[in-house]
């Protein structure tokens, strides 16, 4: 019973945790309030939905069950390369006005949400397969090439090179796959390979496989951001550039390269949350939107600028939004006064639960204004 | 710097010669709009009717198959001479209006429709939430708006017509239905249901049905519209109705929700083979395929039309459908529902010689209609009486009619069940009753 409650905690909790990962380095590490955030992961639900379809193709079909792990690296890179765009085009100009950064963002949201109703899926893929060879193909190329005049005739070329070849795969695609040649608003659906549904039985508990897939995704994400921010040449330099930007600029680091880099990989895990979530439900324009308010409360209730927190408020939600939700005090303390139980299960609904769990969230940031775990020491902007 | 005036030049012609492109386009425009009374083909007249679904958003998936319909039913008639009123024929043309997920959209829309477009009719909605919204708009304005969903009933509008099922012709069957002959027969309930008009009221009338039978309803939720986190929901299920080896789920869950509590149950064991059995109020073919019928396999529904359905007239409207939209295409009660209401109004109009509202509203009771379904007749309450039938969910996809009633059910506006409208009933035919008379 109790492993049961916990277990759906937990399940719930990573959820919003693998949701609001990318936003807590976007939103906490940066500052940055991206509003867009939950069309990328619109955009990594979609991906999967498309490497899905692929997968279904006579020549991929024998490898068909691995089809949800792959779409993990393609989620990453689509929702990542288009968060990197997003941050070269509208975010860059922005930094440091927080209300413009949120007007704009929601105004990729709706050109984002609106695009995947208007454009067929296949030249969807097409455009992003361009855009993401256009932007990676010219860092292949030895820094002797790079530093070269004509090297913008080579970036150039490689840009047109990516223009024909999204062009050709979006025409391919969309000719292989029927379902992907027409535009349509109309929500599709991801199943899961046989593999991955059902339940297995530990300690005499099933536990659905779908969610345990999702725990281990959001587990795999958290330990490999932790590592990369705290282990890496890199990630030392974003946490450097979060702490203090100028004195960062000072000693050589470029801001430009970090910024782009923190942002595509906040976008990217976002994409990764796509997956997890095309496994629970539908993929639509608007699945999204369901989550992004989720994403933002466990960031702030988990204190801004901090990943342990965003664990720890998402699992604090995610057991509460179940204790409270399925009515569980009840079958922990059968016999509690009649009073207390009426209460208990008033609230035992999911709509009520909602309503609970925001209002002891206000509550709780009444006295701790910034989060369960504040940063600490001095900021500059602080 | 001796070139710029040149480009200052071209620009400036360029700049005419787009200006009066625009203006051109713009004339072009405004007498296609203005010109109403452009006829083609054989047609004396032509009339324009309104037709208002969500076409994004949430709903999109459900309200999108019936702007189809609409359409179709609308080429048929055309297609047949079109509507001849007072001597002349009229071609049917539409406006399609997007009511975007949004209730207050619908009723912007539909004052649109009204007020600008001058629109007759309006067929169109979907949620109950919907057409509350619209209710006021059409009062107000004394207009028309015919609406093709089986729906909690309560209401009773001058006008509104209401083609869909009312409970007495849905929900109640499908309870008993549930509760005598089903593999869970005798077993408790469970509702579950999106948190809006509908399904709360719908589960009120269950509730009060079953106290009736001596069945017993073990718990009931409601989703939040938008929200797809079901774990809680399931662990309650589960705790309910596992003491007594499964029983019945009643779902009235709206669009896409459906996809993530099958996808979630089925995970869970919540399955027939388990002893649970869900019986389904908003799921019709269409949503069985886009859904899935693995998730859905073994679980039930009750509607009016199922495109199983033997006869000549359904198959005919399932093979038209399919050849004007593609094969992979299905028919379900509500676009059934949808389709009969145009010619519903069609022959209404045809009957009374006028397009004006009032001649309408007293043309229409007592239509009758050859539908897919089998005859059907509007009665005085603005409602429909239909036949209405039980389905178990096909592997395959699809319904297997399962029971079926003998003839008509005939509407009730006002619940039998529900204690607030018991012994009342509705009536537009005789103006000493109204809206809602005592029995």
């Amino acid at each position: 019973m109790l492993l049961d409650s916990l277990f759906n905690g937990v399940a719930i909790g990573s959820v919003l945790l693998v949701a609001a990962l990318g936003l807590a380095i976007v939103f906490g590490l940066m500052g940055v309030i991206n509003l867009a955030h939950g069309e990328l992961m619109m955009l990594g639900a979609y991906t999967t939905y498309v490497t899905q379809l692929i997968f279904k193709l006579p020549i991929l079909k024998p490898y068909y069950n691995a089809y949800v792990i792959v779409s993990i690296f393609f989620a990453f890179i689509v929702s990542g390369v288009v968060g990197i765009l997003l941050e070269k085009t509208v975010i860059r100009k922005l930094y440091g006005s927080p209300l413009e950064t949120l007007l704009a963002t929601w105004g990729v949201s709706l050109i984002l949400q609106q695009f995947v109703r208007s454009v067929p899926l296949a030249y969807g893929t097409g455009l992003i397969i361009s855009l993401i060879i256009g932007l990676f193909l010219p860092t292949v190329f030895s820094s002797k090439v790079k530093e070269s005049i004509n090297f913008k005739y080579v970036k150039f070329s490689s840009w047109i090179f990516a223009a024909l070849a999204g062009v050709l795969s979006g025409n391919l695609i969309s000719s292989s796959v029927s379902k992907l040649s027409r535009a349509s608003a109309r929500n599709v659906d991801v199943t899961a390979p046989a593999w991955m549904r059902g339940q297995v039985e530990i300690l005499g508990t099933a536990f659905p496989k779908t969610r345990l897939m999702i725990i281990i995704i959001t587990l795999i994400s958290v330990i490999a951001i932790t590592l990369f921010l705290n282990q890496s040449a890199w990630g030392m330099r974003i946490r450097a550039v979060t702490q203090n930007r100028e004195m960062s600029d000072c000693l050589g680091i470029s801001t430009e390269k970090v910024d782009v880099l923190t942002f595509g990989i906040g976008s990217g895990l976002a994409g990764v949350a796509g997956v997890a979530v095309s496994l629970l439900g539908s993929v639509g324009p608007n699945v999204g939107g369901n989550y992004i308010v989720g994403c933002f409360m466990v960031v702030v209730l988990g204190g801004v600028g901090n990943l342990l927190g965003t664990i720890f408020a998402s699992f604090g939600i995610g057991i509460m939004t179940d204790l409270i939700g399925a009515g569980r005090l009840l079958s922990i303390w059968p016999d509690m006064p009649l009073p207390l139980s009426n209460t208990i299960n008033f609230f035992a609904t999911t709509s009520m639960a909602r309503v609970m769990i925001f209002a002891l969230i206000v509550i709780f940031l009444q006295f701790k204004p910034t989060g369960l775990f504040p940063q600490k020491g001095r900021m500059v902007e602080s | 710097m001796g070139q710029l005036p040149n480009l200052n030049e071209f620009m400036r012609i360029s700049r005419r010669i787009l200006a009066g492109l625009a203006t051109a386009s713009l004339a072009v425009t405004v007498t296609s709009c203005g010109g109403g009374s452009d006829t083609s083909g054989s047609f004396d007249d032509t009339v324009t009717v309104g037709i208002l679904h969500s076409l994004s958003g949430t709903m999109a998936i459900s309200e999108s198959t019936l702007v189809d319909t609409e359409k179709m039913a609308i080429a048929e008639i055309n297609a047949a001479g079109g509507v001849t009123v007072g001597g002349k024929s009229y071609k049917i043309e539409y406006i399609v209006e997007d009511g975007a997920s949004d209730w207050p959209t619908f009723a912007e829309k539909s004052k649109k429709l009204i007020d600008q477009d001058g629109v007759p009719v309006v067929f169109g909605g979907w949620t109950s939430a919907s057409r509350k919204a619209m209710l006021p708009v059409y009062e107000s304005k004394d207009a028309f708006l015919y609406y093709p969903i089986q729906y909690e009933a309560q209401e009773c509008s001058n006008n509104i017509f209401y083609t869909g099922a009312s409970p007495n012709q849905q929900s109640e069957p499908a309870t008993d239905f549930m509760y005598k002959r089903s593999p869970a027969a005798g077993k408790p309930f469970f509702l579950v249901g999106s948190d809006y008009v509908f399904p709360r009221t719908s589960n009120t009338i269950t509730k009060e049905q079953l106290k009736s039978l001596g069945g017993k309803v073990v718990g009931e939720d409601y989703l939040p519209l938008g929200n797809t986190e079901v774990a809680p929901i399931i662990s309650k299920i589960k705790k309910a109705l596992a003491p007594s080896g499964g029983g019945v789920i009643i779902n009235t869950l709206n669009g896409d929700q459906n996809v993530a509590f099958f996808k979630q149950i089925q995970d869970a064991g919540i399955t027939p083979s388990n002893g649970y059995y869900v019986m389904n109020y908003s799921i019709a073919e269409e949503e069985i395929s886009t859904i899935g019928p693995e998730f859905l396999e073994g679980h039930y529904g009750a509607w009016n039309y199922m495109m199983s359905i033997d006869t000549p007239e359904s198959k005919k409207f399932a093979a038209d459908f399919k050849a004007l939209y593609g094969s992979d295409r299905v028919v379900a009660d509500p676009q059934e529902s949808a389709y009969n209401m145009v010619y519903l109004w069609k022959q209404a109009v045809e009957d009374a010689g006028t397009f004006e509202n009032s001649a309408v509203r007293e043309a229409l009771v007592g239509q009758t209609f050859d539908a897919p379904q089998g005859p059907v007749e509007v009665m005085p309450n603005h409602h429909l009486a239909q036949t209405v039938r039980i389905g178990l969910i096909k592997p395959e996809g699809g319904f297997e009619i399962l029971e079926e009633t003998d003839g008509v059910v005939y509407p009730q506006a006002w619940n039998q069940f529900e204690p607030s409208s018991k012994g009342y009933a509705c009536d537009w035919t005789d103006p000493s009753k109204g809206e809602r008379y005592k029995l």
